[in-house]
């Protein structure tokens, strides 16, 4: 049985699957382990920070400011790296406790000052950009011999493709976005402010920890988000991963996430993440195709996917199951 | 446990005040397990004022409430609910997002270690609903069932985590005869369970039905505890519209001698008004009687095309006019005080002298600005001749108290000097002083020529100054008073007799 709830993710598992098709139709080669290997590898850190928004777009809000707080995160570790001892797996749960905390502060202000989502979270992205450049302006080289080690860590297919720790990363990521969101008295709960925050709020949801714990979530995930970076470029730049907030939110909603909230799967979303990966791999396969296809393509299909959103609504609302299920009392 | 005699709730002495108005004057309410008690009263008369202050939604300004003897101070919904006090309102306030299971066990769901169990929830929800006598798919979202289904699912809810009193607030109110009844076997598996269940409706009938006892609000006060087995429609009616104003208001009522004005012919609108007649003199003064949900308001929009309505024929000195929306009416001269003064009315952080002028400059369009000059001068003439009291005309007119506010819209729509003026309820919420000065003005009004339609849910105040009463119930039209038939009594008694539909039901 096939639930409405569920379909817009199976229309996004369906376009995965024709797309990939297409292409492996066009170019054979594109079916090989390499290309799924490589395909992970570089979508790591959009996959990890659309985790995050998974969970501040299904609670009905949004966050403009992951893609700043991966360039300061990445800004941060090269410099902690360039000028201090400190070992990186400190500087990693230093950056971590640093981005969280940035989050929750940005979600207290959401909940208590009762402001939009919007604007608090824009702040956040001109706070954290801003913090990157007092950091450095310059893009600052990372040379560590344990950055060099996790670098290393791969597991090589027969085909010579090569699956990084960092594609690992994402999918641990999601896995556990997974059972939070679907396992999880919190996971419910931020289902539960998508579908209504005054409503919440009678039914005794906690919304303020549970908006808080969102965008600590959301700002958490933009800082391992930023390591992963760290990792895959060997560098911070603050003028890195500009606009990969809005790449993030459009992974979200072809995942099949409501964007008015309450509807969708974290699951979604990795699909979405690997349709927009794949989008950006035929263009390289094609060489001739400028890479602006790209964006055209994802906005086409962003455009399908708020028209079928709507589609839905509208389905779901027009078809209203009577009171069949009353049994007559005895 | 508890014995039969001790109330399961009891309030005493429960006061609230806003500012400018006492919404709850020394209220006591008395539940009994295993009792469906009414909680009765026009719009305004404090019902949802007093069973927010039950829940917790508002503070008390004085008074006790006892739960089982224990007293109470609960300041949160969810604390409420946690002391046995559950609230089910006409909105259901559930998520259409979520699963029916999740939306009964939302913040107390069954676990395994860290996780929902999510197999025994659906379980236990499917046998808790079952005992509601409904059989659904607990695993489907809530918005895929019926309006019905929700509410009885709402109610599984509250009882489930509260278990001593139930108040349903206005549950019916969207519901059709069917879906009314099956919510009534659920109400009654509640009272076998020894709950003490309060229902706010006004359906009288329902009451009638279900009800063992009611308490009747009018005005922020208590006018009766009655037991409904004993009591009959028209004493409940007489409770709750009143008839205290008799005394202090006899406005001399002028005859009607001017020519047609304004003739509506079967104007109607599925769901909202039956086929409506009228025929208006100027210098006439039309009262609308009818208990809340009779089509009062919905009349009143009607006339003025806030609604479109299906059909209908409005003939206007003669001519007849189309008014697909305000500003037709508007242009024709019309005039309507709404009933909603908060949401339809006052434009709240705008000045007073903003708010009178607002219609006029309606009128004339926003290409011809209302000089300075002439919005001073209108504003000052208006609240001397309607005696708004008010510190200066530059404050946003929300400050001002109930009556004032009134008095300022009133202004409003006077100052585009109107042929026909439809007042929705011009005297609710105010204090009796504003309430006398009110009335006075629809005699001087109606003696200027102008006619008035007013539709009201006090009696006396119809009374008191209606040349014509049309009583509306259901929807329709189901009587004309005219001149000396005009009393209290009559009017309830054409609300009350219904010998048709008492025997269908």
């Amino acid at each position: 049985m096939i639930r409405s709830t569920h379909l817009p993710l199976i229309v996004t598992l369906a376009t995965f699957v024709l797309a990939y098709a297409l292409c492996a139709w066009q170019y054979p080669s594109m079916l090989s382990l390499r290309v799924v290997a490589n395909l992970l590898t570089d979508n790591a850190f959009l996959g990890i920070v659309a985790v995050g928004m998974t969970f501040v777009i299904l609670s009905g809000g949004i966050d403009l400011s992951v893609g700043s707080v991966i360039a300061f995160t990445g800004v941060f570790l090269a410099v902690v790296l360039r000028d201090t001892t400190l070992h990186p797996l400190m500087a990693f749960a230093l950056v971590l406790v640093i981005t969280s905390a940035f989050g929750a502060a940005m979600g207290s202000i959401i909940h208590y000052l009762e402001m939009p989502p919007f604007i608090v979270t824009l702040a956040g992205m001109f706070l954290a950009r801003g913090a990157a450049y007092v950091l450095s302006t310059d893009s600052v080289p990372i040379t560590h011999e344990f950055y060099d080690a996790l670098q290393q860590v791969y597991w090589k297919t027969a085909s010579g493709g090569r699956f990084r720790l960092i594609g690992g990363v994402m999918i641990v990521t999601f896995l556990v976005g997974i059972m939070v969101a679907h396992r999880t008295r919190f996971g419910q709960n931020v289902y539960a402010l998508g579908g209504g925050s005054a409503t919440s709020r009678l039914m005794g949801v906690p919304v303020a920890s549970t908006t808080i714990g969102i965008y600590a979530i959301s700002g958490g995930l933009a800082g391992l988000a930023g390591i992963v970076f760290s990792l895959y470029t060997s560098a911070g730049y603050s003028l890195a991963t500009v606009g990969v907030e809005l790449d993030a939110i459009a992974a979200v909603v072809i995942g099949g996430t409501l964007l008015t909230g309450g509807f969708g799967f974290v699951a979604g979303t990795f699909f979405g993440i690997l349709i927009m990966g794949l989008i950006q791999t035929y263009i390289v396969f094609d060489g001739t195709l400028s890479s602006w296809w790209t964006k055209i393509v994802i906005g086409g299909l962003l455009f399908a996917f708020i028209l079928l959103q709507k589609g839905l609504t509208w389905a779901s609302t027009a078809r209203r199951k009577v009171a069949t299920g009353f049994v007559t009392p005895s | 446990m508890t014995d039969e005699r001790r109330p399961m709730l009891q309030a005493k002495g429960i006061s609230k005040f806003f500012p400018g108005t006492v919404a709850l004057d020394n209220v006591d309410l008395t539940l009994h397990g295993g009792e469906i008690h009414a909680l009765l009263g026009e719009n305004g008369a404090g019902k949802s004022t007093l069973i927010k202050c039950l829940t917790g939604v508002y503070r008390r300004d004085s008074g006790r409430v006892l739960l089982q003897g224990k007293e109470v101070d609960p300041t949160l919904t969810h604390h409420s609910q946690r002391l046995g006090i559950g609230t089910v309102y006409q909105e259901v306030n559930l998520l259409p997002n979520l699963t029916v299971a999740e939306n009964l066990y939302l913040g107390r769901q069954p676990m395994r270690g860290p996780f929902v169990d999510r197999r025994r929830m659906n379980t236990q929800a499917r046998d808790t609903l079952r005992d509601y006598g409904i059989q659904i798919d607990p695993a489907q979202p809530l918005s895929t069932y019926s309006v019905a289904v929700q509410q009885v699912v709402a109610i599984a809810r509250a009882v489930e985590m509260s278990g001593k009193v139930l108040i349903l607030d206005e549950p019916t109110a969207s519901l059709d005869h069917e879906e009314v009844q099956l919510l009534f076997s659920v109400i009654r598996r509640l009272k076998d369970r020894r709950l003490a269940v309060v229902f706010i409706t006004h359906f009288l009938d329902q009451v009638f039905d279900i009800c063992d006892s009611a308490t009747v609000l009018r005005n922020g006060q208590v006018v009766g505890r009655v037991d409904l087995a004993t009591t009959s429609r028209n004493d409940v009616i007489t409770l709750m519209l009143g008839r205290q104003l008799a005394a202090q208001v006899r406005a001399p009522k002028p005859k009607a001698g001017g020519n047609t004005l304004l003739q509506i012919e079967g104007l109607q609108k599925t769901g909202m008004l039956n086929r409506f007649d009228l025929s208006l003199n100027e210098g006439e003064v039309v009262g609308l009687a009818g208990l809340l949900g009779s089509g009062r308001t919905e009349t009143a929009n009607l006339i003025f095309g806030a609604v479109k309505a299906d059909q209908g024929k409005l003939t206007f000195r003669g001519k007849e006019i189309q008014l697909r929306n305000p500003r037709d009416a508007v242009a024709q001269g019309f005039a309507l005080c709404p009933e909603d003064r908060k949401t339809d009315g006052i434009v709240g952080e705008l000045s007073v002298r903003d708010n009178i002028i607002l219609a006029l400059q309606a009128r004339q369009g926003w290409m011809r600005k209302v000089r300075r000059k002439k919005i001073e001068a209108i504003a000052e003439h208006y609240v001397r001749t309607l005696d708004i009291r008010l510190a200066n005309l530059d404050m946003p007119i929300r400050l001002l108290s109930g009556g004032n506010q009134q008095k300022a819209l009133l202004a409003r729509w006077l100052a585009t000097d109107p042929n026909f003026l439809i007042l929705d309820e011009p005297t609710r919420g105010i204090d009796i002083g504003a309430h006398a000065e009110i009335i006075a003005l629809i005699g001087r009004l109606q003696q200027d020529g102008m006619a008035l339609l007013v539709a009201s849910s006090e009696m006396e105040e119809l009374v008191a100054y209606s040349n014509r009463v049309i009583v509306l119930r259901d929807r329709t039209q189901v009587k004309e008073l005219v001149g000396e038939e005009i009393t209290s009594d009559n009017i309830i008694r054409a609300i009350a007799a219904d010998p048709q539909v008492e025997a269908a039901v």
